[in-house]
């Protein structure tokens, strides 16, 4: 899976420049954050012949903005003067624990709840028959009284919450 | 690899802002180009484990996963509220996505089994193996083909499916094929929150009215008749458990059956004794034998596909 270091060149300017253009292309669905913040930015290395290669991981198995998200990474690098590839990793699988403190802010900034720390289960898989239960703040007044609309939402990685105290809804990135 | 489409400028500007769509406009052209799900990952067949067995063990699970999404999907629109609709297209959607990587492993691992297209066609292994395969060539497991019925016969299938395919994806987890062990690790996120979704509404259904409590009831032995197919090892799968590469099903009959029998119990309803749904000539769903119910859902689910082999989307 991984590329071998022999084939690599990880030339540290081109390199440096190449990863601070990737880290710039924001996601799709959630264009206040980048795939680097999203932690969907796995690594971005400059082959032999200078074709940068990126790799990403997606966020859940059907997630539908992958292809999207490989056009931008080639566009823009290739109108900053790079050839570039991007590769997928599904190893390790993507966390919400790697969305970084920036984007944490930034989703916070534009309205939506921030995950806490992903569960971390050894062993079987336990099944859960009462509601999830996660100690939120209404990311508009920061009151703690929400209560959970559904577990599923507009996009696989966010769950729905209602303030109880202000009355808006607001979107809850999943612990995952 | 990828088409570049560099959006002419627009005369009529949005009225979306920048918050709403980000800067790049180019997010709209969603689905211009088909993308190999595997780019870039390592494919090659561990050692020990055969091309040809592995290829059709992933199409075994990817069946599962392609066939349960699609009957899933055709909730969008008609579920009982807003928030279930959204719910169980969310689920549809992880399904598909695990479908369409263990199609493309499968293609990986031998090409032979991809359907043969017109030349040039632009359509992609995966897509290929979905929407180019007669229904005997579908190896799925019978219990997700029938109709939907309504949402707790829905229910209750789910929670069998995904209780299920759970136990499978977590000892898949250390499969000796490193794309295997990657989409199982993936998928076992996934199938967690839907068998603790159809859980939940399995103890609120049973729990909730007369009304609820008496279709739940009349759901189960349309539901429980496939359950013990899904616990029968097909010669293949016996092949890759033993390669190490996957998984026999009957080794996680007895976990999978203490779950059903939890959630039966925190319920208050006796799992019923129902007559099993019999295999046709020796054979069943991953034999390619399947019920009607499938032949029809594949006339309606490949029809655009195969009128357009040379399609572009």
């Amino acid at each position: 899976m991984t590329l071998g270091t022999d084939t690599l060149v990880r030339s540290s300017t081109a390199a440096a420049r190449a990863r601070e253009i990737a880290a710039t292309v924001t996601d799709p669905e959630m264009p206040m954050l980048t795939l680097a913040d999203l932690g969907v930015l796995r690594e971005v290395a400059v082959e032999a012949d200078g074709t940068v290669v990126v790799t990403i991981t997606p966020t859940y198995s059907g997630c539908p903005a992958m292809a999207t998200m490989r056009d931008d990474l080639v566009r823009r690098l290739e109108e900053a003067g790079f050839r570039a590839r991007v590769r997928v990793s599904l190893t390790p699988a993507w966390s919400s624990d790697w969305i970084t403190p920036r984007g944490r802010r930034a989703l916070r900034e534009a309205g939506l709840s921030a995950p806490g720390p992903a569960p971390r289960g050894r062993g079987p898989v336990l099944l859960s028959l009462s509601p999830t239960r996660r100690s939120l703040e209404c990311p508009r007044c920061a009151s703690t009284s929400v209560e959970l609309v559904s577990e599923f939402g507009a996009t696989a990685c966010k769950a729905l919450y209602r303030c109880t105290s202000c009355l808006e809804p607001f979107e809850h990135v999943k612990e995952i | 690899m990828t088409e570049i489409h560099t959006p002419e400028p627009d005369p009529h500007a949005s009225v979306y802002d920048e918050a709403l769509l980000g800067s790049d406009a180019s997010h709209w052209a969603f689905g211009t180009s088909f993308e190999d799900p595997l780019a870039g990952v390592d494919t090659t067949i561990p050692e020990g484990a055969d091309p040809s067995d592995l290829a059709a063990y992933c199409l075994m699970l990817g069946d599962d996963a392609l066939i349960y999404s699609n009957r899933l999907s055709q909730w969008c629109s008609r579920a009982p509220d807003l928030e279930e609709d959204i719910a169980l297209a969310n689920i549809a959607l992880d399904l598909l996505g695990q479908a369409r990587l263990l199609l493309a492993r499968a293609a990986a691992a031998d090409p032979s089994v991809v359907p043969v297209l017109p030349e040039g066609s632009p359509v992609p292994a995966e897509d290929a193996l979905a929407f180019f395969r007669d229904d005997a060539a579908m190896r799925n497991v019978r219990l997700v083909e029938p109709d939907n019925g309504d949402f707790a016969e829905t229910i209750v299938r789910l929670l069998v499916f995904s209780t299920w395919r759970l136990a499978l994806l977590e000892r898949l987890v250390t499969s000796r094929d490193a794309v295997l062990a990657a989409i199982a690790a993936k998928g076992v996120k996934e199938m967690t929150y839907h068998r603790d979704y159809a859980g939940r509404w399995f103890l609120t259904l049973a729990q909730g009215t007369e009304g609820s409590r008496r279709r739940l009831l009349t759901a189960l032995p349309r539901v429980l008749g496939f359950h013990d197919e899904l616990f029968v090892d097909h010669p293949v799968e016996t092949v890759v458990a033993d390669q190490r590469a996957g998984v026999a099903p009957s080794a996680v009959a007895a976990e999978v059956g203490v779950v059903l029998d939890q959630v039966f119990s925190v319920s208050g309803v006796d799992r019923p004794d129902v007559p099993q749904v019999g295999r046709v000539n020796g054979g069943a769903g991953r034999d390619g034998r399947h019920t009607e119910a499938l032949s029809l859902m594949l006339a309606e689910m490949q029809s655009v596909a195969r009128a357009h082999p040379m399609g572009r989307w």
